[in-house]
């Protein structure tokens, strides 16, 4: 039998950026990742390291989105600097477009709001005219009534970050095994021991990190990670000269030029097909938003599914009933990527999570329906 | 290095590619119209390497052209006409930015 001191199952954004924190923690650790069968949201990501729209209703997501935000710089020099790969990322701030009066109001009270519920931890927001968005953006349409705008927006690429986690993870001595499906695990406090093929490994600490896979496994570690499948449509677009300097919530032009175009929401199930009329939709708003994008060539677009939480927020856990085991599943798998690597993984290393992500236990849901 | 097959109908449309002026049968592509000008090249990609048509079926996108003014046009997949311009694409698109006005 193979023993390490932790499993990761997952090896996506999520899994990686914990797996890269624990071996820099010192920890003997194995990365368990499926291969291609797998749903793989982190190869479908749109790319923001955003903030703005992150926790209303729920400060410490709020707190959280903007700790990893500001830990993105530290985390981006590192991997290059241990890796040799820029993961491309930039912090220019960000914007929200509206679309006519209605959208632009509704903007403005979401805001507000998030700056309330921030307190003294401060939420630095502004709303611009159109006249403002025009000063920061190039050609914008009649239609556009204006824009939020934070300065904790930024923006990466994000299959440069995958590359990056796993290659600094496999640098520090971390053990990659893909195309490992998990079918067999047994659990014990401190004691786990999962199936692979042509053996079985055994570790005192498990963390689950398989995106949608986490809805079946975690109960079977006395855990509860309840997520469904939201999928999201992406356009992209022939490379361009430089011309949008900053990113908004839905167009961003990568470093190499190609503008991409999101996103939509839809509750499909596991259907990861792509939709001409959602396609149609996104192209439409974004053609509203900077009618000189029509002008440019699509020329791939993708689907794939976002990992949600019943309230669209984390979870993060230890289990109650096998010390040791710990989940965790966000749909900000680039966003949260500093956060994961760099605090979240110290605290699974050092075997308890923090009071401050008690809130983010998947308790949250154990609630009896009323009757 | 190209020339067109004995059974090819006749040469009847007349293009302008870089300057040349290049006949070609009707019904033919414009990135053909490229190949039938010699040229060994008809693009920049934006990190300055040099491209010619290819998969000559709309699916490689190395033949990318100016057509009649429009940037980014896949040659393969643009019927000639009596008269088209082809150009040159040198590096990344350029943006122009103005609004629409309709």
């Amino acid at each position: 039998m193979d023993r390490c001191d932790t499993i990761v199952i997952g090896g996506g954004l999520v899994g990686a950026a914990i797996a890269y924190g624990l071996v820099r923690a010192g920890l003997d650790t194995v990365m368990l990742d499926e291969g291609d069968v797998a749903f793989r949201a982190a190869r479908g990501n749109f790319g923001l390291v955003w903030v703005q729209s992150k926790g209303e209703g729920a400060p410490h997501y709020q707190r959280w989105t903007r700790l990893s935000a500001d830990e993105w710089p530290i985390l981006a020099a590192e991997l290059e600097d241990q890796t040799g790969i820029a993961v491309g990322h930039r912090r220019p701030g960000g914007l929200h477009l509206c679309l006519g009066a209605e959208e632009f109001a509704q903007r403005r009270q979401r805001m507000e709001r998030m700056r309330r519920e921030a307190g003294n931890f401060g939420f630095d927001y502004r709303m611009l005219g159109p006249g403002e968005v025009a000063e920061l953006l190039p050609g914008i349409g009649p239609e556009v009534s204006g824009a939020s705008w934070t300065p904790y927006d930024g923006h990466a690429n994000p299959l440069a970050l995958l590359r990056a986690l796993h290659q600094g993870f496999a640098a520090k001595g971390g053990r990659y095994l893909g195309n490992t499906t998990v079918s067999e695990v047994t659990a014990a406090p401190a004691d786990f021991r999962v199936a692979i093929a042509g053996g079985e490994i055994a570790a005192a600490k498990v963390v689950l990190a398989a995106g949608l896979g986490n809805a079946a496994l975690a109960p079977r570690f006395g855990l509860s990670a309840p997520v469904r499948p939201q999928r999201g449509q992406i356009l992209v677009t022939e490379r361009a000269a430089p011309v949008l300097p900053l990113p908004t919530t839905t167009i961003r032009q990568t470093e190499e030029g190609t503008i991409m175009l999101g996103d939509s929401m839809e509750d499909v199930g596991f259907d990861t097909g792509q939709a001409p009329a959602v396609m149609a939709a996104i192209a439409r708003r974004a053609a509203a938003s900077l009618p000189w994008l029509g002008g440019l060539n699509i020329v791939r677009g993708w689907a794939a599914l976002r990992v949600i939480p019943p309230d669209g927020l984390p979870i993060y856990d230890q289990s109650e009933q096998f010390r040791g085991a710990f989940v965790a599943n966000c749909h900000s798998g680039v966003t949260l990527a500093a956060a994961h690597a760099n605090r979240l993984a110290p605290m699974i290393a050092a075997g308890a999570l923090d009071a401050s992500l008690a809130l983010f236990s998947g308790r949250r849901f154990d609630v009896p329906a009323a009757v | 290095m190209f020339r067109p097959r004995s059974e090819a109908a006749p040469a009847t449309v007349t293009v302008s590619v870089e300057g040349r002026r290049v006949r070609v049968a009707a019904g033919a592509s414009a990135a053909a119209a490229v190949l039938a000008a010699g040229l060994d090249d008809i693009r920049e990609t934006a990190t300055g390497s040099r491209r010619a048509p290819y998969c000559m079926i709309g699916v490689c996108w190395e033949c990318l052209a100016e057509i009649d003014g429009v940037p980014s046009r896949q040659s393969c997949m643009v019927e000639v006409a009596e008269g088209m311009t082809i150009r040159r694409q040198i590096g990344p698109r350029r943006v122009d930015v103005a609004p629409i006005r309709r």
